[in-house]
Order: C-alpha cells, then sequence, then structure tokens
C-alpha cells in the first residue's frame, strides 16, 4: 500500500526579552543556577505574575508577520501539574484564546512552493530545568530559565514529509530571527519542536491515530525523528497493527523514538483562566505601532527578488534565510546597477555561504560589510578576476584580510582581459605546439582544451577565459 | 492605654507624650499574659517588634510622625513579613522565614507602624471558625467555649482582647466580617482591588481581599488610608487616586436610603441576632435614614458557586506546597511521587485536603464545564442582583452571621453547617463589593452580635461614615469581654 504522511510541528520559540513573561529576573542564558530566578521565578507563598509588554508585542509582530489574526482579548490559564522545575505547580499559558490566530508561512521544497497554515500561536512561560548529572541518587533543580517567555507556534498537520517539516521549521526558523523576536539559538533551546506525526494510505480523507514527538532541538534531529517514526507506523500497519496515540521521546543516540506515555496516562492539566491576570487587551493602537516596527518581511523580498530579477523560487528562499543575507545580495545588486543578479545570488548562496559554512558561523556575524561584497561582485562581473580567484579573494575577505582590490593587488590575481595581450600569447603556444593544431583542425575536440590549458600555463591562470576561447576558436579557424 | 483608640495613641505619640516602645511593650506584655488563654497569636517576636518601635521613636523625634507611625498592629499569619516565620496556619509552612515584605506590610513599614505578631488563622483561611489552624484553636475572649470565627479569629479575638490596638485579616468568603461580629469588633473588606494582595498568601485569588479589625469604624479607617493604593505587583489591583477614608465620617446620615434584603431576614437566622439586627435598623432611622426592602434573589446560589470557585482557585494556588523549594518536607520517602504524596498528606489538614479535592474534581476534564463554567455565570448573576439593588438603595444592611459565636467542636464535624455560617457574607466576595461587621448588640448568650454594611463599589468612605455615626450614637463597639 502507498502511505502518506501527515506532520504538524508546535514550536517554541524563546521570545528575545531581558526580563521574564512575569517578573523582573533576567533572562540572559548561563548564569550560575538558581542566580536568576526571583522570589516570583520560585514562587514564594503570596508572590503574583505581572506580565512583561517586550513579550506581548514579540507575539503581536510575529502575528502581524504571518498574516494572522491578533485577538483583541487573549486569556492566560493555568496548566496544572506537578514537577520539580515547575514552581508553582501551574505553568501560565493560553488555552481557550491565544492571542495569535490563524496565518500562513511559505515552504520551498523540491515540487515548489507551498503554503503551511497555522492554528495559533499562544504566550507561555519556560519551566525550569531538571539536572541529572552530578547529583547522586539526586536530582538538581536549577530555575534560572522559569518564566522565560515561550511563543508556541502550531501548525496545522499540512506537512506531508520529513524534507517539507524541516522546510517548514527552517522558514519560521528564519522568520522569527529576521524580525527579532527570538536569537534562534537551538543549541541553548530558544528554538525547539514537538513533532506530531501520522500516517493513512494514500487519497484516505481521514487523519490516521498521531503520535507526538517531544523536545526536538535541531533540525537534523527533526528530520530523523519524523523519518524513524513514519517508518515505525508504516510497520505496525503494514503487520496489521494499530498505532497507539501517545508521546514518544526522540533519542539522538540510538536515533529511534521511544514511548514516553500513553492517551491512558495523559494528564488531566485541569486548565481554568488564571484569576491573578486580566485578560490581555490588546488595541488597534498597539497593533499599528507594531506594524510600524516591523521591517519587510522575507516573503515580501522573495516576491520582489522573482518579479524584479526572475529568480527562482529556490534561489529567493535562500537568499531570504536572514536578513542580512537578503542585504548583502540586494546591495550588490543596486551596487552593480545592472544585470547580473543571478550572478550576485549564485555566490551569495554558494560560495559565500560555503565560507560561512564552513567556519560554522551565519551571516550576522561575518567580519565584512555589504558595499565591500558588493565591491568584490564588480569585479567579479567586470571580469577583473576569474571565479578561481574570485574564491580566494571572497576567503580572504571572509577572514578579515581586507576588501577585494587589496586582496587581488596583493596577491596579484588580476584577469588578464587586455585582448592584445591575450592574441600575443596565444599565437605563442600556438607556434609552438602545431601537433595539438593538426589534431583540432582534424576534428579532435579535445585538443582545443589542451591549448586552453597551455595559455593558462603560461598566464598564471589569469586569462580571461572568454576572451580566451574566442580569440583561440577565431585563430584556429583562420 | 490599652483601651485607647488609635486616633488618641497616634495623637499622644505625635506629642511624644507617650514613646511607640511603651505603647508596644504595653501591648506585647498583654499578649505575654493573655494570648494562653486565646491562642490568638502563632508568632511573637519582641525584640523585632520593640527594634520597629525604636525606629518609630527615632522618626518622631525627628519629627517625621505620620499618622499612625509607631502604632502596633498585629498581622494575620497570611501576610508576609520579612525576617518573620510566616505559617498561614499551616504544618507546610511551620518552618518558613518570608524573605520579604508584603505590600500591605511594606506600607505600614513606611508608616513607622510596628509588627506586634503574627496572628493565628484557619489553615490557609479556610474555615468560619479559625479551628482549621495547625496551631490549635483560636477561643472566643468573650466565652473562651465558643469559637472566634473565622479565619481571621486570631486577629479579631487579639483586638477583642485588647492585645493590640488593631489588626489587619483577609476576607475572601467572611474572614474579616464574620470574626468581627463574632468578636465583638469592627472590620472592613475594601472593594476587590483596593488593598494589594502581593505578599498576601493566596487562598482564592479572585475573591482574597485584605482588610483592618479594629474597635471602631474611625480606626478602620486610618488603618485603611495606610493598607490602601495601587501595586504594580498585583495585576488586579486597581490604579486610582488615594482616598482619605475619614474624610466622611463626620457627615449626617440625613436622607440615607438603607435597603433591607428579604433572603438575609428568613429562614436560618437566629431570633437573637435579628433582633439585635432590627435594633440596629431602629437607631439609624433616629439617625434620619430611611429604609426599603430590597431581594437579592440568588443568595442562595452563593454557597454553592463559593464552594466551587473558591476551592478550584485553592487547588491550583497550593501545588507550590510541594517539598521541593521550602517549607515542611516529609523526612520519608522513596521517590519523586512519594515524596510529594507524603509531603502533602503530613502538611495539610484535613478542611485543605478537602478544598484542594474539591477543587481538583471541579477543574476536572468533563465536570469543568457543568461546575467551574456555570459557577462563573452564576457569580454573574449574583453581582447583577446587587447592581439592581444598588439602583433602589445607598447601602445595604443585614446580620453579619446568622448565630452569634458557636461552640468550639460544634460544627467542625459538619462542613456543611460551617459553610452556612458564611451565607451573607460570601456573595459580597463574589461581587467584589466592600462589606463591613460593627458590633450591634448581644445574643441571648451574652455573645456579640455584627450589623453587616454592604456599600457599592468603592463606597468604603460612605460605609466608615455610615458605620462611624451609629458608633457615635451607641456603645455596642465600647463593650469589654470580661477578665481580660
Amino acid at each position: 500500500m502507498e502511505w502518506e504522511v501527515v506532520i504538524g510541528l508546535e514550536t517554541h520559540v524563546q521570545l528575545l526579552t531581558k526580563s521574564k513573561i512575569f517578573s523582573g529576573a533576567s533572562t540572559a542564558f548561563g548564569a550560575a543556577p538558581n542566580t536568576q530566578a526571583c522570589a516570583v521565578d520560585i514562587a514564594l507563598p503570596g508572590v503574583l505574575p505581572v506580565l512583561n509588554k517586550a513579550a506581548v508585542e514579540k507575539a503581536i509582530m510575529f502575528g502581524l508577520a504571518v498574516n494572522a489574526n491578533i485577538n483583541r482579548r487573549s486569556v492566560f490559564a493555568r496548566k496544572n501539574y506537578f514537577y520539580p522545575d515547575l514552581p508553582k505547580g501551574y505553568q501560565i499559558s493560553q488555552y481557550e484564546i491565544p492571542i495569535v490566530q490563524g496565518g500562513t508561512i511559505s515552504i520551498v521544497v523540491k515540487e515548489g512552493e507551498k503554503n503551511v497554515r497555522l492554528t495559533r500561536a499562544h504566550l507561555e512561560e519556560d519551566a525550569g530545568k531538571s539536572l541529572h548529572e552530578n547529583f547522586r541518587d539526586m536530582t538538581g533543580i536549577d530555575l534560572n530559565r522559569a518564566g522565560t517567555p515561550l511563543l508556541e507556534i502550531v501548525s496545522e498537520p499540512d506537512m506531508r514529509s520529513a524534507e517539507e517539516a524541516v522546510a517548514y521549521a527552517k522558514a519560521l526558523h528564519g522568520l522569527v530571527r529576521w524580525i527579532d523576536i527570538c536569537d534562534g539559538n537551538m543549541q541553548e533551546g530558544s528554538f525547539r519542536f514537538d513533532a506530531n506525526v501520522s500516517v493513512r494510505p494514500k487519497r484516505s480523507a481521514k487523519l490516521g491515530t498521531r503520535c507526538e514527538i517531544k523536545n526536538l532541538n535541531s533540525f537534523r534531529f527533526l528530520e530523523h525523528a519524523i523519518e524513524f517514526e513514519v517508518r515505525r507506523q508504516i510497520g505496525i500497519l503494514e503487520d496489521g497493527g494499530v498505532i497507539e496515540q501517545e508521546t514518544r521521546l526522540y533519542d539522538p543516540e540510538k536515533n529511534e523514538t521511544r514511548s514516553m506515555r500513553t492517551k491512558e496516562e495523559a494528564h488531566d492539566y485541569r486548565y481554568f483562566p488564571d484569576p491573578d491576570l486580566l485578560p490581555l487587551e490588546v488595541t488597534q493602537k498597539w497593533i499599528d505601532e507594531m506594524k510600524d516596527a516591523l521591517t519587510e518581511l522575507p516573503q515580501a523580498r522573495r516576491e520582489h527578488y522573482k518579479r524584479e530579477y526572475g529568480l527562482s523560487a529556490y534561489d529567493t528562499s535562500l537568499l531570504t534565510d536572514s536578513q542580512r543575507k537578503a542585504d548583502f545580495f540586494e546591495f550588490a545588486v543596486k551596487y552593480l546597477g545592472g544585470p547580473g543578479a543571478k550572478t550576485v545570488a549564485n555566490w551569495v548562496n554558494g560560495e559565500l555561504s560555503a565560507i560561512l559554512n564552513d567556519r560554522g558561523i551565519d551571516f550576522p556575524q561575518l567580519p565584512m560589510e555589504p558595499i565591500k561584497f558588493a565591491e568584490f561582485m564588480k569585479l567579479v562581473v567586470d571580469g577583473v578576476i576569474s571565479a578561481k580567484a574570485a574564491k580566494e579573494v571572497l576567503r580572504r575577505m571572509s577572514e578579515g584580510e581586507g576588501d577585494a582590490k587589496t586582496i587581488v593587488a596583493k596577491y596579484g590575481l588580476t584577469q588578464i582581459s587586455d585582448a592584445g595581450e591575450i592574441e600575443k600569447i596565444v599565437d605563442e603556444v600556438l607556434a609552438a605546439n602545431p601537433k595539438q593544431v593538426e589534431d583540432y583542425r582534424v576534428g579532435k575536440e579535445k585538443a582545443f582544451n589542451s591549448l586552453v590549458g597551455q595559455v593558462m600555463k603560461v598566464t598564471k591562470g589569469k586569462a580571461n577565459p572568454g576572451q580566451l576561447n574566442e580569440i583561440l576558436k577565431r585563430k584556429l579557424a583562420s | 492605654m490599652f483601651n485607647f483608640s488609635l486616633k488618641q495613641l497616634s495623637d499622644l505619640l505625635a506629642a511624644k507624650k507617650i514613646s511607640s516602645a511603651e505603647v508596644t511593650r504595653e501591648f506585647l506584655g498583654r499578649i505575654n499574659r493573655l494570648n494562653p488563654l486565646y491562642n490568638a497569636f502563632i508568632t511573637v517576636n519582641e525584640e523585632a517588634s520593640l527594634q520597629q518601635a525604636l525606629v518609630a521613636d527615632t522618626k518622631i523625634a525627628q519629627g517625621l510622625a505620620q499618622p499612625l507611625t509607631g502604632i502596633p498592629v498585629a498581622h494575620k499569619d497570611i501576610f508576609c513579613a520579612k525576617g518573620w516565620r510566616t505559617t498561614c496556619g499551616s504544618k507546610i509552612l511551620s518552618n518558613f522565614i518570608a524573605p520579604y515584605d508584603a505590600h500591605v506590610v511594606e506600607r505600614f513599614k513606611e508608616r513607622g507602624m510596628v509588627i506586634l505578631g503574627k496572628t493565628n488563622m484557619d489553615e490557609f483561611a479556610m474555615g468560619s471558625s479559625s479551628e482549621t489552624s495547625y496551631y490549635g484553636p483560636v477561643k472566643n475572649p468573650w466565652d473562651v467555649r465558643a469559637v472566634p470565627g473565622g479565619s481571621s479569629g486570631g486577629s479579631a479575638a487579639a483586638v477583642a482582647a485588647r492585645m493590640a490596638p488593631a489588626a489587619i485579616g483577609t476576607d475572601t468568603g467572611g474572614s474579616i466580617r464574620q470574626p468581627a461580629a463574632l468578636c465583638g469588633i469592627s472590620g472592613i473588606k475594601p472593594t476587590y482591588g483596593v488593598v494589594s494582595r502581593y505578599g498576601m498568601i493566596a487562598f482564592a485569588s479572585s475573591l482574597d481581599q485584605g482588610g483592618p479589625m479594629a474597635r471602631s469604624a474611625e480606626d478602620l479607617a486610618l488603618v485603611l488610608n495606610v493598607m490602601a493604593g495601587f501595586d504594580a505587583r498585583d495585576s488586579t489591583s486597581l490604579d486610582r487616586p488615594p482616598e482619605d477614608y475619614t474624610r466622611d465620617l463626620t457627615k449626617t446620615l440625613a436622607g440615607l436610603k438603607i435597603g433591607l434584603p428579604r433572603e438575609y431576614f428568613a429562614e436560618g437566622l437566629s431570633d437573637d441576632v435579628a433582633q439585635a439586627v432590627e435594633a440596629a435598623v431602629g437607631q439609624y432611622r433616629k439617625l434620619g435614614a430611611s429604609t426599603v426592602e430590597i431581594s437579592l434573589p440568588n443568595t442562595k446560589l452563593s454557597i454553592p458557586v463559593y464552594y466551587v470557585l473558591a476551592p478550584a482557585e485553592a487547588s491550583s494556588n497550593l501545588s507550590r506546597y510541594d517539598g521541593v523549594r521550602y517549607g515542611y518536607r516529609a523526612p520519608q520517602y522513596n521517590d519523586l511521587l512519594d515524596m510529594y504524596r507524603k509531603t502533602r498528606a503530613q502538611g495539610f489538614g484535613a478542611e485543605v485536603k478537602r478544598r484542594i479535592l474539591i477543587g481538583t474534581y471541579v477543574l476536572s476534564h468533563g465536570y469543568y464545564d457543568a461546575y467551574y463554567l456555570k459557577a462563573q455565570k452564576l457569580r454573574r448573576l449574583i453581582a447583577q442582583d446587587f447592581a439592581e439593588a444598588f439602583k433602589k438603595c445607598d447601602v445595604i444592611m443585614g446580620p453579619t452571621s446568622p448565630t452569634a459565636a458557636f461552640n468550639i467542636g460544634e460544627k467542625s464535624g459538619d462542613p456543611v453547617q460551617m459553610y452556612l455560617s458564611d451565607i451573607y457574607t460570601i456573595a459580597v466576595n463574589l461581587a467584589g463589593l466592600p462589606g463591613m461587621s460593627i458590633p450591634c448588640g448581644f445574643s441571648h448568650k451574652k455573645l456579640p452580635v455584627g450589623l453587616h454594611i454592604i456599600g457599592n463599589y468603592f463606597s468604603e468612605a460612605r460605609m466608615l461614615n455610615i458605620a462611624h455615626q451609629y458608633q457615635l450614637a451607641t456603645d455596642w463597639h465600647k463593650r469589654m469581654p470580661e477578665g481580660i
């Protein structure tokens, strides 16, 4: 039987606020345990939560960025359960009425573009951490993270493969950094997913029973966990079994998911509106202010690039990974003032991204100004340096060795684009290699490449390949 | 000195005729002598109190005295006070030393007022008799066989026995007004949101409200002036300009329209309480007021609504007492779940457990709509009753409690009978209205009876005026128990 995979993601996005969502304690990562937990965070008797406006603003910005409905009135509820790193015995979250409802995220996959619908996004507080290492027969509790603001973004079950899920996750990751509501640091847990996965026979309208896979904190784990889970579910179904609705945990070391709790063991969270907090009212004025604060969104830029420069959906989606990356592209294209957008896109998405990848950094950390990259692109487009030399120049620039012109001069990387000079060298090479000339004339194409190689050898690879081709062909034909 | 009003004490202090240390010592001495009889205090810390008195005396010496500077006040053991053990009447907080001050405590400290001690109370304010305290029952100074009411029974008994010139309490369903009535003192629960709940240990967040307990309406007004005020740390605190609650005390009552709810003078009200309340209403007519019969048709719903909503909130509010970070932890356990179970089984008393169970049940999946949601809807109907009533009258009067103080043990085995003793007070919390109780006579067993005054939102100053004018014309509030 052919199976269809159905995936929905719940993404926990840690909001970039200075203080916690319901207290004044700092949210900075990495402090000594329990030094960033105030009376409210450790839930002393008598303390009360006060909502941090900055967290609300970031939620509104997200809602606007995905074209969602911002609820004018949303309600904080208590999700009740006992756990040592949950100091109050309940988590303050939004349940029946979240701040953001609806919206879409556009993703690009092999088959083209696709919109993933969002169900909702709601504000909530994070729990602390239980530390099991370094404590013999005991568990340590670090409440620094308790009360950190989260936006939980819930998608509709619109994804049909692990690839689509990863594309969605990456698009979302790019967006939250683009609008600067999250640092996107996955190692520190600022951006993590739970995946709801089910399978059903192709063309079946009814959804299969889903399993929720908890706490995936990298794109790779997300992909592997889904792939494993899909294989597991199909295996069970093909053996005539049924899927139990359950919560599963992904083990990256064994690359497998395993059961955490079944539906019967599911908690009854006894949600009810938090009487310590008034309903959250958002005025149109506030929404308008957030609209004004929002920069041009990646989706708008993608449309612009497609229309203006005729770039593909794939190229534009890569270019808009981050705002700084898009800035690099745009600045260079404008600097060149004419055609060459595709070349610039190829360099930004290709060589420059590869260099960053090798160095394990991202565009924001690149010690290079967009203007410097634009100057570099001009040298490439004008044929001043060869593609090969350009790669070296760019690498040296990214390491902070200076601007393109300086590097080209320092290492003598200028391309020979003087037709007269190339002609002179070509004449010398043809004179010195009568056999190859003869071979070419009787139809041995390979001989041409050999002659090109000879010229390049003489010029130390600096001859403009386009011009060389043209001159060589002309000479051989005469 | 122990019978002086707050105004008298304050004037003497400001004139440097007496010192705060002297006043504080006087009351500490009385606590020392009388508390063994009444068990009104859980914690007394003479050294800390006298230290505060010295700070107050310095303030006065520097000419920085404000109203009530140097006055000692007893605090219900539900208000966190830095460095003071704060137990909320529970074993589970028996070792909890508060590391911070409640908003109310901060305001008292700014005034240079003295904490005289932490008063006994029903565990987590759950009770109407102060019998559910882990620290033993409080006894009524008018008759040690009788309860003082609850949950602020320790504060009420402390003021009645003149162990404190004034006290503070909290009122979730009548916990200031009912013990005030049963102990023959005055108490006011302000409009919800007037006094910050920050640092006041939560029982039922949407109902809890702090307020003063004292011997007269005038004293209440002076203490409320200090307690009330906006606090950004409590999201339900109301941001309103400060008020002087003494401003209307001397106003005449001519033209005052008193509403008498039919439902408050019906079945269940004892004859002696009814007679005292009717006599008080008669006194008000003499003072120029007129009366009108009104109806609060949903009165009978207030107890069932309250006993869904308050336990629901409490079951969640009390989850933090888990033995992990502070408070009592069971000495022996096998694993985490066992630690939770034993800690809470050993740390909470029977009434608290009962309410946690009720609250957990009504919030459970499948029951939420039928209980919690329905109760919220009815809560609005109850508030609507009052809104209708206040179209016909300025203030509502009736009995605070259906009977005078009952005996210790009399109702502790029958929770529903116990809950019924708050039948008149609970609706006021559900509506968020201000309510007060003032002494208006005695039962046939010579126990105090309270007159319940319910005002419209933010009408505290007017209510205090209404109470004060009555107290100028009568002396019920000046009566003292024997043997103190």
